[in-house]
């Protein structure tokens, strides 16, 4: 009885975590999300505002980009994380502590970093000018958006890849060797499907937050590029319509939680079967 | 060169950043035998075999295989499979996909396929557990199935990397006749490290005894049992009383102060050896009978036989019998002179580790 009590004891403070920062702001969202500005009256104006052109152009553009930024961080990770794995006494682990070094840093602090380097008279212009080549023009454009995305979460993708490489028994390869597999067919039929949970991971981690990304948007998309995360924040902050708001979050929502579900699938049934 | 001599490793030498671990090793391997490289961890058996399978290059040396050098084939292009020491079954894979991995590579039809995999189950008793996974299976069974997945691929020889290091005692033991059954089965050289002696007298036809990256001695069970060439291989194959003695002259050995009458000759006069006596050579008999007297200091019940402690002239005497004598009591210690043998003292430790076939 005593310990069943002191278990319960423990667990008290993360049950009102749960209950006042996810359940109850979730139950406000959605609230707010069905209910008229003003009158408080029920309705479902604010879920079909997306059908508004801004708003679903935001949100394709926001999917768009959180795909390829997803995509572009998946072909960089995968050939890194593999040549890393087969580094020995540790060298691929250092590695990997570098490329997720960055992150220890602030995130805007990085984003204005970024902003400095792709300006029109920013420093990689600067040496093109100084080089007397052609000078970019990505500054304000979904390019200079991805490029920020990707800088941000590729290391989200290398960190699960890297691993679920890393775990591949030497044995296991050698066994696929013995038996008559070309390097190809060892990577086809083993390295690729053993390593399906870390892309899984990898995909999920990038892409989720990709798509509700705003910050990235804000300073390097100028005011030109909308994505659907921006839209949201200007509703709940200029805007000051927090039914809106939370109505086009809602919509986003169904988004991240159906593109988890499909992730969840592949990954379902044992370690990469799906691939076979 | 013999006609029925499948694999020849010719002056192999293999060092890891610079520490030896295989010196000169020459050793041929018979078509159809049961060969065990046999030594402690670290002795460089591992490495012989995956030099055999073409996972490590010597740094010098050839390997033949039939006749022809295969020193620079890779895993992948040569007629020999392995069976890894933890089984190395690929985990995302039914059972019969494990077993036909290697067919599928070599674009066989599907009928043969699945005949094979039926075959192989069969062979391995193991029949019905084609849609298992890995996982679920028992550490005896998937080793049953990494040897099911080498063998449908018909090598000319299997590899065995201590296929039964991971089982407990029991499954080993049915494993090991498993093994044997297997190998007269499928008519095909088998080529099985371990570090465990009985498994290598219990299932070799050959047994290399390996220690430091030398060849120790090369025979069959009975040779390495019965006459170990040094220090080392009597110590590894079975207990053994190991006892410093002076060969005084031909079939006569000097041992603890007294004098033993043995079969050895040409060793000189006056020069120190080591002499080797296993522990159920020494026959204890009535105190005036035995060449030196000693009294019983311990005394187990081994099962089969006792296991006693003799302690005569200042050594203390291993002793297997059937018949027991109680602690404290005085006895006689008498040996045959078959089965005293009778060693060169390495010089150095140097020597004892390279006093190889020669």
């Amino acid at each position: 009885m005593k310990s069943s009590r002191l278990r319960r004891l423990v667990a008290a403070p993360y049950l009102v975590w749960i209950v006042g920062f996810t359940i109850l702001p979730l139950i406000t969202i959605i609230y707010y999300a069905f209910t008229e500005r003003g009158t408080n009256s029920f309705t479902f104006k604010n879920i079909l505002a997306i059908r508004d052109p801004i708003h679903f152009n935001a949100l394709v553009l926001s999917l768009w980009v959180a795909f390829l930024s997803t995509l572009i961080c998946l072909l960089l990770a995968y050939p890194l994380s593999y040549i890393l794995s087969k580094l020995k006494n540790g060298r691929g682990r250092f590695v990997v502590f570098l490329f997720v070094l960055p992150m220890w840093m602030n995130h805007i602090l990085r984003t204005l970093a970024l902003q400095n380097l792709l300006s029109n008279t920013g420093v990689i212009n600067g040496i093109l000018e100084f080089l007397r080549l052609p000078t970019l023009n990505i500054m304000n454009t979904p390019t200079a958006i991805i490029i920020g995305m990707v800088y941000t979460y590729l290391p989200f993708m290398i960190l699960p890849i890297y691993n679920s490489i890393a775990k591949i028994d030497d044995g296991v390869i050698d066994a696929a060797y013995d038996l008559g597999a070309s390097g190809f067919t060892v990577f086809r039929r083993l390295i690729l499907p053993l390593s399906l949970p870390g892309i899984i991971s990898g995909i999920t981690m990038v892409f989720v937050p990709s798509i509700s990304e705003f910050v990235i948007a804000d300073m390097l998309g100028g005011s030109k590029t909308l994505l659907i995360g921006n839209v949201i924040e200007q509703e709940f902050t200029v805007g000051s319509n927090w039914n809106l708001g939370s109505g086009l979050s809602v919509v986003l929502m169904v988004f991240i939680v159906a593109s988890m579900v499909i992730m969840q699938r592949y990954d379902g049934d044992g370690e990469g079967a799906a691939l076979w | 060169m013999e006609k029925d001599i499948i694999i020849d490793l010719k002056d192999i030498s293999v060092s890891f950043d610079g520490e030896p671990v295989l010196n000169n090793i020459n050793l041929y391997i018979r078509d159809n035998e049961f060969i065990t490289l046999l030594g402690p961890s670290g002795c460089g058996k591992t490495t012989t075999l995956r030099i055999i399978g073409g996972f490590l290059k010597p740094d010098t040396g050839r390997v033949i295989f039939e006749g022809k050098d295969i020193t620079d084939l890779p895993p992948n292009k040569r007629q020999l499979n392995t069976v890894f020491q933890n089984y190395a079954l690929f985990p995302h894979l039914t059972i019969a996909e494990n077993i036909a991995f290697g067919l599928k590579i070599k674009k066989k039809s599907k009928e043969y396929i699945k005949d094979k995999i039926k075959y192989a189950l069969k062979l391995v008793n193991l029949e019905g557990f084609e849609n298992r996974m890995p996982q679920s299976l028992s550490g005896g069974q998937q080793q049953r199935i990494a040897i099911a997945r080498a063998i449908v691929n018909e090598p000319k020889v299997l590899l065995l990397d201590e296929p039964l290091g991971a089982l407990d005692l029991k499954m080993r033991q049915s494993m090991q006749y498993e093994l044997i059954r297997l190998k007269n089965e499928l008519g095909i050289t088998f080529v099985y490290i371990t570090h465990d002696q009985e498994e290598a007298l219990t299932m070799s036809d050959t047994i290399v005894v390996m220690n430091k990256g030398n060849i120790q001695q090369i025979g069959t069970p009975e040779d390495i049992y019965n006459e170990p060439k040094n220090a080392f291989v009597a110590d590894f194959i079975g207990e053994s009383n190991i006892i410093d003695g002076i060969m005084l002259e031909d079939k006569l050995v000097e041992i603890l102060g007294a004098k033993f009458p043995c079969v050895d000759t040409g060793f000189g006069r006056n020069k120190p050896v080591d002499v080797v006596i296993r522990p159920e050579d020494v026959d204890l008999v009535e105190p005036e009978k035995g060449i030196i007297k000693g009294v019983v200091t311990s005394l187990l019940f081994k099962g089969v036989h006792y296991e006693m402690d003799v302690l005569a002239n200042g050594y203390e005497w291993l002793v297997h019998s059937t018949d027991m004598v109680p602690v404290g009591r005085e006895v006689g210690i008498f040996v045959d002179p078959y089965n005293i043998q009778i060693m060169h003292k390495p010089i150095s430790e140097d020597e004892e580790a390279s006093s190889d076939e020669e």
